[in-house]
């Protein structure tokens, strides 16, 4: 007689760790023994050329930036369309999606003609001296357009599922509105918007076709790390391109893992 | 600290939460707002934290126009019905809140904080609870916890959103004593919401019966059950017979019955609805000629009591009835049996002419006379 309440538990642990380790696993695995065979030597050369350091610091550092830029509106967007009823709310509600479903390369496009300097936009900045296409700037335009969908998506559903009550009870305990924001409702965010940014973080440094159109791919500049992939694809250096990719791997998991870290202390509440 | 409240009315779209509503709450007191749902009192209750706002009617403290002053100045703690504690503070920063979020010129210092969360949790008997997150709680402790918070800022009034509702019957009962022990030896002004008569009646000073946004009968839990102003009354708190009756020449007829009476001078004659408690009904298996003859359907002991069940043919209607069990026994009633029945005494509302209703400004109590001889017979 078996004693457990929930059945499947081994068929359906199998099923998990099997699609894990085909899907996700051995590709990077693959990843890592086509990196390994150029011996650390070649590895440190060709990860401390000038252009990939500059590369990486680009990648990550807008990256970042980006994610920062989507928790802080993302947050105030889906605030508005929780908190607030106003006609075109639900059409509002599904644009927000659109960047998920454009295709890059669309996005990409639409971006540059949009900030080049006789765009629509980019000739109203040009006058200020402010330059968007082909800069690292437009790099983080791009990035911030990708990822903008993950924190609405994460915050909305907490957001709605808080009770009035607890925001009336900070009230009548003589709390401000700010008080209330930060001390009450910001904590109970802050687990779903530590997702969100990682999520948004983690669609950052991996895209690439949005990005290759408005950043005009100038090496030291505007180049970013999965184009200089691409470049030593197409230079057959197959083990180099392989070499950048671990690196890329390596730190987003640094990242992701810090990230996650962050948000079990933000839940420590919730744990028993 | 009297708080005047006076004329309030409020509207929900079509829904009259409120209709000129009055009541004023003396300082010390512990009152009771006792309704079904959608009898108003919540919105009486939120209206009283600066939670919402009537349409009109005043709201005064001692003369200040209690209206003009938002929630977070006013001065009240609020408990609220599923606690509302923070989820992501532990025991020790709930009770704390709203210490923390003074400006700071009004701001107890770090240490004197701590000393009065602690004590506040003492006088709840949450010691050593500080450090748990409500999750760690169980309901009841939950339930002290939102008090102790409240309580922190002290507040002229505590308010409290049907305080024992979520738990369960034992706790509940421990937890009404304890907060009506709490109540007095902190000198507080308490307003409660409940929808549960027996939760009402014990507790409070005083009890506000409410129904459809209109405060049907204010008054001592004893007044509230003996004396019942209105038919509401009589059927939202306790048990009750309802009993059609016609008025004629000063004397009340019910059935087949024609009752001699005091009390119903001035009112003319005309039909009315009478509401009699089980027991204010007396029973006797001798045939008597006053009182109706029923039949004993149904007999039923719940702890000293004897719940009994009449079917009366001249009533065309069940009657309640209740008796002590010892006395049950010492009649030996059991089912099947016939029975004379007699109102002990009978609240009549005279239906008004043009509407039909019930006029409760009409009420009278009924104390039929019966003859000596049939009084003797009851012995």
């Amino acid at each position: 007689m078996s004693r457990r309440v929930l059945p499947g538990f081994g068929l359906s642990l199998g099923y998990t760790l099997a699609y894990l380790g085909l899907i996700v696993f051995l590709p990077l695995a693959a990843l890592l023994v086509k990196a390994s065979g150029m011996g650390l030597d070649g590895l440190w050369t060709t990860l401390s050329a000038p252009p990939v350091l500059a590369a990486l610091r680009l990648s990550f550092g807008a990256a970042l930036l980006s994610a920062f830029v989507n928790a802080v509106v993302g947050l105030l967007v889906a605030w508005v369309l929780v908190r607030y009823s106003f006609p075109g709310r639900r059409l509002f509600d599904a644009l927000v999606d659109l960047p998920f479903a454009l295709p890059t390369a669309v996005a990409g496009i639409a971006l540059t003609a949009l900030y080049a300097p006789k765009g629509w936009i980019g000739e109203w900045l040009a006058p200020l001296g402010i330059k968007v296409a082909f800069t690292p700037l437009g790099v983080l335009v791009a990035m911030i357009f990708v990822g903008f969908p993950f924190v609405v998506r994460t915050v909305q559903p907490v957001l709605e599922s808080l009770d009035r009550d607890i925001e009336e009870a900070a009230t009548t305990l003589g709390a401000s509105r700010l008080q209330t924001f930060m001390r009450v409702l910001l904590p109970l965010l802050l687990p779903a918007l530590l997702t969100g940014f990682a999520l948004a973080l983690a669609r950052a440094v991996g895209e690439y076709g949005s990005v290759i159109f408005i950043a005009g791919n100038i090496p030291m500049k505007s180049e970013i790390l999965p184009l200089v992939i691409v470049k030593q694809l197409e230079q057959f250096n197959y083990a180099g391109a392989a070499a950048v990719g671990v690196v890329m791997l390596a730190l987003s998991f640094l990242l992701l893992l810090a990230i996650s870290l962050l948000q079990r202390w933000s839940r420590r509440w919730a744990e028993r | 600290m009297t708080i005047a409240i006076t004329h309030l009315a409020r509207r929900f779209a079509d829904f009259r939460a409120l209709d000129d509503v009055s009541l004023s709450i003396a300082p010390g007191e512990f009152i009771a707002l006792l309704g079904p749902s959608g009898s108003g009192k919540t919105t009486l209750l939120r209206i009283l934290a600066g939670l919402d706002f009537p349409d009109s009617g005043e709201l005064t403290q001692d003369g200040r126009d209690l209206l003009r002053v938002g929630a977070r100045d006013r001065g009240v703690g609020l408990v609220f019905q599923h606690y509302a504690l923070f989820r992501h503070m532990t025991v020790f920063e709930n009770v704390a809140f709203g210490l923390r979020v003074r400006p700071r010129a009004r701001r107890p210092s770090k240490a004197e904080i701590a000393d009065r969360v602690d004590k506040l949790l003492k006088r709840v008997q949450l010691e050593g609870m500080a450090g748990r997150y409500p999750s760690q709680l169980s309901g009841g402790q939950r339930q002290r916890v939102a008090l102790a918070r409240a309580l922190a800022t002290e507040p002229d009034l505590l308010l409290l959103d049907e305080p024992f509702g979520a738990l369960d019957a034992q706790v509940r009962v421990t937890l009404r004593r304890w907060l009506r022990h709490l109540h007095e030896e902190m000198n507080l002004t308490t307003v409660f919401v409940t929808h549960d008569q027996e939760e009402a009646l014990e507790l409070a000073d005083r009890v506000v019966v409410m129904s459809q946004g209109r405060i049907e009968q204010v008054g001592t839990p004893d007044e509230i059950y003996q004396q019942p102003a209105t038919p509401f009354v009589f059927e939202f708190i306790g048990k009750s017979n309802k009993l059609p009756v016609r008025i004629q020449n000063g004397r009340l007829h019910a059935g087949d019955q024609r009752f001699d009476a005091d009390g119903l001078d001035g009112i003319a004659d005309g039909s009315g609805v009478a509401y009699v408690r089980p027991e204010h009904l007396a029973l006797t298996p001798t045939p008597l000629e006053s009182g109706w003859r029923a039949t004993l359907r149904h007999i039923y002991l719940s702890g000293s009591v004897a719940h009994v069940e009449l079917d009366v043919p001249a009533l065309g209607q069940t009657l309640e009835v209740e008796l002590g069990g010892e006395e049950s026994q010492r009649r030996s009633l059991q089912s099947g049996m016939s029975i004379t029945v007699q109102p002990r005494h009978l609240t009549v509302f005279p239906l008004a002419g043009n509407s039909g209703e019930p006029d409760i400004t009409r009420r009278r109590v009924v104390h039929p006379r019966y003859g000596q001889a049939a009084l003797a017979r009851w012995r």
